[in-house]
């Protein structure tokens, strides 16, 4: 199989998508200093979702993807998301 | 008939790589499952989880979270340089990929017996009299970042059968799949470490 159709990310991307990445770190490392219990969690959190959606999608070359897939692994976090939410109901309200 | 080597030619990468990626969910499922007995128990003792939590130390995980997303795109552009026919330059990215993996791992080893050194270790005494909570966050803690850490060993051998294979010509500018599939992997290494980190390390 030849690969003429596929995008090759540019070296320089990836450097920013890395610069990205590191900046996000630092950031979370910073806020997670101080300490406003279930608000430094949540930012943390938040963090690492905007992170991990950064990797799938540039380093991972998910935007080059097909909708097929893109909509596979979207389904597959949000089956995961449901999960949680679903124990965490069971967990407070059972 | 002729029945030529036309069955070797035919590599089909979208599968391939399809295939991978249903692989990945079921690994991401597994430490899923982790995720959400830490963030239930996490929930329940929370003042316990705060002090043992308080024990790690954040300067090696923010060290070992660096080294493992500056490895994640020496290994994109590893693929990048590999599509553009720059063989050369596509092993020594993934040799730098598997030198930061190595790093991750000396910095995990030093974590680890500084605390096998104040005696918290799986099964240990110092454990035993500490609270529930405590306990259980250890446990995790062990659990989930071993766990993680044999998937940087597999990912650190599967990347070393690319180098082998750069080297031989088998991966090369048409045939890359195997690259990209041991990419994506490693990229997995690091979104799992990407989530551990926040939640064992710096939620204190």
């Amino acid at each position: 199989m030849k690969h003429e159709d596929k995008h090759i990310s540019s070296y320089a991307s990836l450097a920013i998508v890395l610069a990205v990445l590191l900046f996000l770190t630092a950031f979370s490392v910073w806020i997670t200093g101080f300490h406003f219990g279930a608000f430094t969690v949540a930012v943390a959190l938040i963090i690492a979702c905007v992170k991990v959606a950064t990797v799938l999608i540039n380093f991972m070359h998910l935007k080059f993807e097909n909708l097929f897939l893109k909509l596979l692994v979207t389904g597959v976090f949000v089956m995961f998301a449901l999960v949680v939410v679903l124990t965490f109901v069971d967990y407070y309200f059972r | 008939m002729s029945v030529h080597n036309t069955h070797a030619e035919h590599i089909d990468s979208e599968t391939g790589k399809l295939g991978m990626w249903i692989f990945l969910f079921t690994e991401l499922f597994l430490f899923g499952g982790l995720f959400l007995v830490y963030a239930v128990f996490r929930a329940k003792y929370s003042a316990e989880f705060h002090i043992a939590a308080g024990e790690l130390n954040a300067f090696i995980g923010t060290m070992n979270t660096v080294f493992l997303l500056v490895s994640s795109m020496t290994v994109a552009m590893s693929l990048t340089a590999i599509q553009k026919g720059d063989r050369k330059l596509a092993l020594f990215l993934v040799l730098v990929t598997i030198l930061l993996a190595a790093l991750f791992m000396v910095n995990k080893y030093f974590e680890w017996s500084h605390k096998f050194e104040y005696g918290i270790y799986p099964g240990s005494e110092v454990l035993k009299n500490m609270s529930h909570g405590e306990l259980l966050f250890f446990g995790l803690y062990y659990m989930m970042t071993g766990l993680h850490a044999l998937h940087v060993l597999v990912g650190m051998v599967l990347l070393s059968i690319n180098v082998v294979k750069i080297k031989s010509g088998s991966v090369n500018s048409n045939h890359y799949l195997m690259l990209e599939n041991s990419a994506l992997y490693w990229h997995l290494v690091d979104l799992i470490w990407i989530f551990l980190f926040p939640l064992l390390y710096l939620i204190t």
